[in-house]
């Protein structure tokens, strides 16, 4: 096999939306020299597409805001199980996240004395959430990707090279973390444009890759979203953590088919949005859950007055946390009493004037006049719940966002799992990318400073590019297996199994045969074959990614058929109620064969062996948070009284 | 509304050559152009080379020329043409071709990194900083921008120009000048840097005639051409003739 082309840096950062550039800039202004490598473009990443805003108690809106408020929140929307040291920690700094922002060049919009607004969003108690209108995702994007520019200017003045410190590597993906032993060595990848082979040596690698939607048919995620870095972790040796837990976003396009399951953002809601079903009913005061009833309106008079007194009345049931509004959307339309196209109606014609709609909204407005030909201003959207985010993933260390079991592997943002338990609140992604990405980038940056640069052996990577040639030779492999697959098609089932038989609502028989679905798939996509050659060729760069969605796939549908619960995101038909036993149970997934070797496997068995962990007791000080009635319905009785 | 057969010609190729390729593709109702590339992908050509990523308008990789028009392919519905016609895609023209529909553009990202950032203020730390809604709508508009780079692309200066390329920043980094001139808190004054004059000597607001074209094709509806680009040269000209302007920038300069 040809040489490889080679290159040493200190960190590298594998992806480029919110997570992985903060990590970046960490990494280099700690002194790291520093790589980027993303799939897409730079600053095409899928951050781009979070609407609401970014969560941060700075108080602007509300002086009574602070972190411990914000801190209680999202372990009540995670319901309880986050890591709560992860809580803690993104409650604190997420404030100064934001405002560092500002001094990069973001632009928020204003509070009337000229401070940051924050804005009402599902789960926070207080208007919380930092934004730019309905696009504050893209805002986040170009500010990171802007302050990179600005330290490759810095670098270019003192070096006379823009690349010199940070570089980015764009449209590359990578296939393979290198390793030596226990310990990272780098990792492989190819050139999406020219299909050429890279290594890239380094002592410290972050994975900020995002989420798996795209293992599932109706998502508000990009291509981009193939659990890549889920994949490299497993593969690398490290474990996943609680992957039941997938968010379906309660709102996304229903209609027409080719928009479905595109994102409607929560803010919606958040400005006074309501829900009503065929009836013209709001159908949310119905679904109210025993553990919130003291904190939701219980009448549409109560919950309309809330928008202007906030403290003498409790906020509408629309804002629940977004597993409460899907699973009632779902039942609703399940008996009968959902819109033409199957959704709900979700409506703010009716309750602001047009001008404030196409002002607060506006790529709503822009985005239903241009795709379904509906004017929000007049008439109601319809909407239904869409894979959006995935909770579980990549095993970390709360402070250091490194890797377990893997020295130099760290990870952050949506790849990362923990901090949302087993459900994120809307707004709680943006200001996790920046308080952990900011956190892996400085911790990558100190074990590179420190660490030794181990040897990347050649066989290492020549499996790794023979792995990645395979699809160009599916033909000749294994000739009586049968004809070549179109990973097309292999995607298409992939999507239609995970989309029915492990989506919003579970069933044990449905999971199991999901499993042996994926066995199936996992054997024919190892016949995967593409036409044409190695420069941009699509159906090469899906049949690799294949391998990632199958494993990530697995890792969902076998943690869920494990947990014999419903929490967050994790809702089994056949045991629809939260049980306190599990609170203290996080499941974790590791590769069978350890030596990272992907057979064709015994469907059964599978690839992924499923291990359960008490978590960490949570720290009384933050314990005494709450109230003693509350934590009776999330904690065993011998976690209370301890 | 049914589906139907529609005729599709799509530029496949690479930096050697190419030409158009024939296609009849299913259609279905409410779909976009980027559903057609996709259907093409997986039932007839698997290895079409094309860039996308949200499919909803808001990151700008799927640009291309839709019958001629710089379009984005996620945003451009079926139903805009009659189903007789034959849809013609193209790369876009202003860039070197990769491969399909795919180009390099390098060229914005080499632009991106000549415009001076952000230069905060003096003297005010995180969480200090003080703006009203009024005073950044303007540089919020800008900020919309979505780097699809059809404006670059549609821009005459460089589509069939490419020795303008050189000193030609194009209209979206043009418009990244006008977005930091009229940050209210920007410094780059107070540290020595007149970002008009930049926009005028080092980026080519010059050959900018305000044909308004960058204007038209913008998927966002940012007024650039009116909001950014002649503002930005009213006051690049300004700089230029008025000698108070230039007395003071001399005066100011020396200050520390």
């Amino acid at each position: 096999m040809a040489a490889v082309e080679r290159q040493q840096w200190d960190v590298v950062v594998v992806g480029a939306g919110g997570a992985g550039l903060r990590a970046a800039i960490e990494a280099r202004e700690r002194g790291a020299r520093t790589a980027v490598i993303c799939k897409s473009l730079f600053g095409k990443a899928h951050t781009v597409m979070a609407e609401g805003g970014i969560a941060a108690a700075m108080a602007n809106a509300n002086p009574h805001d602070t972190w411990q408020v914000h801190f209680r929140d999202t372990m009540r929307g995670g319901k309880f199980l986050n890591q709560w040291r992860m809580a803690e920690l993104h409650a604190q700094e997420a404030p100064d996240r934001v405002w560092e922002l500002e001094t990069w060049g973001a632009l928020f919009d204003r509070t009337k004395d000229g401070r940051i607004s924050q804005r009402n969003f599902g789960g926070h108690e207080y208007p919380r959430l930092a934004h730019v209108g309905d696009r504050t995702g893209l805002e986040l994007i170009r500010t990171l990707q802007q302050k990179i520019v600005a330290l490759q200017q810095e670098d270019h003045r003192e070096t006379g090279d823009y690349e010199s410190r940070l570089k980015v590597f764009q449209e590359c993906t990578v296939t393979r973390i290198l390793k030596d032993g226990d310990r990272v060595g780098g990792v492989f990848g190819y050139v999406r444009e020219s299909g050429r082979f890279f290594v890239l040596e380094a002592p410290a690698v972050v994975i900020a890759t995002g989420g798996i939607g795209k293992s599932f048919k109706v998502t508000s995620n990009s291509w981009e979203y193939t659990g890549d870095g889920h994949a490299l972790a497993l593969l690398a040796g490290a474990p996943l953590l609680n992957m039941e837990f997938v968010q379906f976003h309660p709102t996304g396009m229903v209609w027409p088919p080719s928009v479905k399951g595109i994102l409607v953002t929560e803010s919606v809601r958040g400005d006074g949005g309501v829900l009503r079903n065929s009836d013209g009913k709001r159908f949310m005061f119905d679904y109210i859950p025993d553990v919130f009833k003291e904190k939701y309106a219980e009448t549409e008079e109560e919950a309309d007055r809330w928008y202007d007194d906030p403290d003498d009345n409790r906020r509408p049931p629309e804002l629940l946390p977004r597993d409460e509004v899907a699973r009632a959307i779902n039942s609703e339309v399940k008996e009968g009493r959902g819109s033409p196209h199957g959704g709900v109606f979700l409506d703010v014609s009716t309750r602001m004037p047009a001008e404030v709609i196409k002002r607060r909204l506006p790529s709503m407005y822009h985005q239903f006049k241009e795709l379904a030909d509906v004017d929000i201003t007049a008439e109601p959207m319809e909407v239904g719940p869409t894979c959006h985010y995935v909770m579980g993933g990549i095993a970390v260390d709360s402070d250091t966002a490194a890797a377990r079991g893997v020295p130099g592997l760290f990870a952050a943002g949506e790849v990362a799992g923990g901090m949302h338990g087993s459900n994120r609140l809307g707004g709680n992604s943006l200001s996790d990318l920046l308080v952990f990405g900011r956190r892996a980038g400085g911790y990558a940056a100190e074990y590179a400073a420190a660490a030794t640069r181990v040897p990347v052996a050649e066989e290492q990577v020549d499996s790794a590019a023979a792995e990645a040639l395979r699809p160009f030779s599916a033909e000749g492999l294994e000739p009586d297996a049968g004809p070549p697959e179109n990973p097309y098609t292999l995607h298409q089932e992939l999507q239609q199994t995970m989309n029915d038989l492990v989506g919003i609502i579970r069933r044990a028989p449905e999971m199991e045969r999901a499993l042996e679905k994926l066995a199936e798939l996992r054997t024919r996509a190892r016949r995967a074959g593409v036409e044409g050659h190695r420069q941009f060729n699509p159906g090469w760069h899906l049949a690799l990614d294949l391998r990632n969605m199958l494993l990530v796939s697995e890792c969902v549908a076998r943690a869920a058929l494990e947990r014999t619960e419903s929490r967050g995101g994790h809702t089994r038909e056949d045991f629809p109620s939260m049980d306190r036993a599990w609170r203290s149970v996080n499941l974790l997934c590791r590769l069978t064969d350890p030596t990272g070797g992907l057979a064709a496997t015994d469907p059964v068995r599978g690839q992924i062996d499923l291990v359960r962990e008490t978590t960490e007791p949570i720290r009384p000080d933050l314990l005494a948070l709450f109230e003693k009635e509350e934590l009776v319905k999330y904690l065993a009785d011998e976690e209370l009284y301890e | 509304m049914s589906g139907y057969e529609a005729r599709f010609k799509v530029w496949r190729g690479d930096a050697d050559g190419g030409g158009l390729e024939d296609f009849r593709v299913e259609v279905n109702d409410g779909e976009v152009v980027l559903d057609i590339i996709h259907r093409l992908q997986a039932t007839q050509a698997p290895d079409l080379a094309v860039r996308w990523n949200c499919k909803a308008g808001k990151c700008g990789s799927c640009s291309a020329e839709i019958n001629g028009r710089p379009r984005l392919m996620c945003m451009t519905r079926m139903s805009v043409f009659d189903r007789e016609e034959t849809v013609t895609v193209t790369p876009l023209r202003t860039f070197p071709v990769i491969r399909d529909l795919v180009t390099d553009v390098g060229f914005n990202y080499a632009k991106a990194r000549e415009i001076p950032a952000f230069v905060p203020p003096a003297g005010l730390g995180p969480g200090e900083y003080r703006m009203m809604q009024e005073d950044v709508d303007r540089s919020q508009e800008f900020r919309k921008c979505i780097e699809c780079f059809l404006c670059q692309d549609t821009c005459h200066v460089v589509r069939d120009h490419e020795e303008n390329k050189t000193a030609f920043a194009g209209p979206r980094f043009l418009m990244r000048i006008a977005e930091l001139d009229m940050h209210p808190l920007d410094a780059a004054a107070e540290a020595g840097l007149d970002r008009k004059s930049t926009a005028q000597d080092d980026h080519g607001l010059g050959y900018c005639n305000i044909t308004k074209c960058c204007t038209e094709v913008c998927p966002e509806g940012i007024k650039i051409t009116d909001n950014a680009l002649i503002p930005l040269k009213e006051r690049a000209v300004d700089r230029k003739y008025d000698p108070l302007v230039w007395l003071g920038s001399k005066i100011r300069r020396r200050s520390p």
